[in-house]
């Protein structure tokens, strides 16, 4: 996400160099906006009776962020009164705004599933969590920032500015209805186990 | 809402000049009687068509009395902005400032220009409220939506509080309210432009309402009474950040022209007279160190005249002022080409260094002494103004009205309005295009001119056209 701002960085002072930095602040923002999602969920699993009823909230609340998203096709002004300096800052802001890390969660949650009467091993089952939930994020970040480093790269070095808008395309929708999707997919396997 | 980038959207300047050519002109037109309603012209601009150079298409607002004067796009190449990470817009709406009534008109060009109407009337009593501004002025896309500069402030004469800047929604159009946060010492305005990835705007001044609505004030100029201040501001943060004063005499400093690629952290803006002298000037600003400069870089001197020949405002001073009213950069930033309204007069400056223009063409047409007629033999009152530039920087188009009441000062004959074309050489030179010549319905003057798909002084670039 924002790779083109890597591409601009680049070419604006034109150097290499610049374009990673680039690349590296829209990562730290993105992970700390991943993070911000993830740790609340992460001690929330250590009420291990409870874990169903968390599935479906989370479940929900995926769900409920992609219906608003649907409606909400406003053009996003907020998000330009962000400085170009800031690029940290804007990786973090747009993360939230689009529910990047909310995404996540559903599956988070999936991977820490656990025997539900451990009742004595809470606290090593917060640190596990912790653990995990700091894993998926940098996992999703890194993927992240190979996919937009490789594409701001290639941009950058090989393919032109005319690859910004040939590759830019509306996906507003398709990441909504994603959003949906992974909501009710994860409800559909919390019933099953139940 | 669509699903890809507008084509006419550009990453850079260089990428802009290579896209096709323009096939219409936009171009304003205002009854300076206010007997008629204002309207927008849709000129074919298509050398190859049967009706090339003529209005195919007109519409006509169902208001008098607006004054049309500048209008932009509602959107343009700065939706590319890696920033606003949304370029999903359309280069689609003209949103058209009455400058006198302060009602703002939105047409929809498409899906046909020729079939342009108007797609929705904000009344003045709705920028007021939501402003406390009047005279809706300069209008330009960019990322928080549109941005509308005003030469008023409230209340009637528009002189209670500042003029400034307000900002629209770029899709519904519906007025947001006041862009500065801290405006620090500015308190007239008139044009402004930015640079995006550098993150800075820079505006100019003309006057009060009372100094131009009813003509200009031949006092209050020699007092030096009008603008003569550059104002910087950081543009995310909607704060003042700097005054440059050219100084009193330098009289009214009007269009600014930022250089189109981002990395240039240049630009110029022309000074309509200098009091001492009646020069017109060119003036380069830049920014080095994160401050900003300013210095004279070209002066135009007024022509010598008997008196017989000059309306009454001028006999005093035996002599013909250049009168600088607009300037425009060309897409790749090389040329500069400068309006001298009084004396009938085209320049374009080659600005490859930017503090050093070197005059590299002259086109000769219309003049309140001169009246030269143009190359194929038509009579021109007036003389160039407006000025656009085509993207690949080949055309160059100009209107020859300034402002109602200002254009009876000048030239009390009377203007009647043409649009006409200029055809540039890529290393420099200009020649008046002979089967280019627009007339305005009888009773019309012209004033800016757009062109479909944008041109020289609508789009802004976030990538540098250096590879």
């Amino acid at each position: 996400m924002g790779w083109p701002l890597a591409v601009s960085a680049g070419l604006m002072e034109r150097s290499p160099r610049a374009l990673f930095a680039a690349l590296g602040a829209l990562a730290t923002g993105h992970l700390l906006a991943s993070l911000l999602v993830f740790l609340p969920f992460a001690l929330l699993v250590a009420l291990a009776e409870w874990q169903h009823p968390i599935q479906i909230a989370a479940g929900l609340l995926v769900i409920g962020f992609g219906i608003f998203l649907l409606f909400n096709r406003r053009h996003p002004k907020r998000l330009a009164r962000i400085p170009p300096t800031q690029l940290g800052l804007w990786s973090f802001a747009v993360a939230i705004a689009h529910g990047a890390g909310l995404m996540l969660v559903p599956i988070y949650l999936g991977l820490c599933q656990l025997p539900a009467s451990d009742h004595d091993a809470t606290s090593t089952l917060v640190e596990a969590n912790l653990a995990m939930a700091v894993l998926v994020a940098i996992v999703h970040v890194a993927a992240m920032v190979t996919a937009g480093g490789c594409l701001a790269w290639l941009t950058y070095r090989y393919l032109g500015l005319k690859f910004v808008s040939r590759s830019w395309f509306n996906l507003d929708t398709i990441w909504a209805l994603s959003l949906v999707l992974v909501g009710v997919i994860a409800l559909a396997f919390t019933f099953m186990e139940w | 809402m669509t699903m890809r980038p507008d084509p006419t959207f550009h990453a850079s300047p260089r990428l802009a000049m290579e896209a096709p050519p323009e096939n219409f002109a936009y171009t304003l037109l205002l009854s300076p009687d206010f007997s008629k309603p204002d309207a927008l012209a849709v000129i074919d601009a298509r050398p190859t068509s049967p009706t090339y150079s003529q209005i195919v298409h007109t519409v006509t607002m169902p208001n008098k009395g607006d004054e049309f004067h500048h209008f932009g796009w509602n959107a343009c190449s700065s939706a590319l902005s890696p920033l606003a990470g949304h370029a999903f817009v359309e280069r689609r709406y003209l949103v058209i400032p009455g400058i006198r009534s302060s009602r703002i008109y939105i047409v929809d060009t498409k899906p046909d220009p020729t079939k342009a109407r108007i797609h929705k009337i904000i009344e003045p009593e709705e920028v007021f409220r939501k402003t406390g501004y009047s005279r809706p002025h300069t209008v330009h896309c960019g990322p928080e939506g549109i941005y509308v500069s005003t030469l008023g402030g409230g209340g009637k004469d528009g002189t209670q509080g500042p003029p400034g800047v307000f900002i629209m929604d770029c899709e519904t159009f519906e007025v947001l309210g006041r862009w500065e946060i801290d405006r620090g010492p500015q308190k007239l305005h008139y044009d402004f432009w930015w640079n995006l990835p550098r993150d800075y705007m820079v505006s100019s001044e003309w006057a009060l309402p009372p100094q131009f609505e009813n003509g200009i004030v031949a006092e209050d100029l020699l007092a030096n009474k009008y603008g003569h201040r550059l104002h910087f501001w950081d543009l995310r943060d909607r704060r003042h950040v700097q005054t440059i004063d050219l100084g009193a005499n330098h009289q009214m400093a009007l269009e600014v022209r930022p250089a189109h690629d981002p990395v240039r952290e240049y630009g110029f803006v022309g000074v309509v007279v200098d009091t001492t002298n009646l020069e017109g000037s060119i003036w380069t600003w830049w920014r080095d160190g994160g401050k900003f400069h300013a210095e004279k870089t070209a002066t135009i001197p007024p022509e010598a005249t008997p008196k017989e020949k000059l309306p009454p405002l001028l006999q005093g001073f035996g002599a013909v002022p250049p009168l600088i009213t607009d300037i425009d950069l060309s897409m790749d930033d090389k040329f500069l080409y400068v309006s001298c309204w009084g004396t009938g007069e085209m320049r374009q400056y080659d600005v490859s260094d930017p503090r050093k223009p070197k005059l590299a063409g002259s086109v000769h047409i219309g003049g309140i002494a001169r009246r030269t007629p143009h190359a194929n033999g038509k009579p021109v009152a007036g003389g160039p103004q407006m000025v656009e530039i085509s993207r690949d920087g080949k055309r160059v188009y100009w209107t020859n009205s300034l402002y109602s009441t200002w254009d009876e000062q000048f030239y009390p004959a009377g203007i009647p309005g043409v649009e006409v074309m200029a055809n540039a050489a890529p290393g420099g030179g200009l020649e008046l295009s002979k089967d280019y010549f627009v007339s305005c319905p009888d009773g019309y003057r012209a004033h800016q001119v757009r062109l479909e798909g944008g041109d020289c002084s609508t789009d802004s670039f976030c990538y540098p056209s250096v590879q």
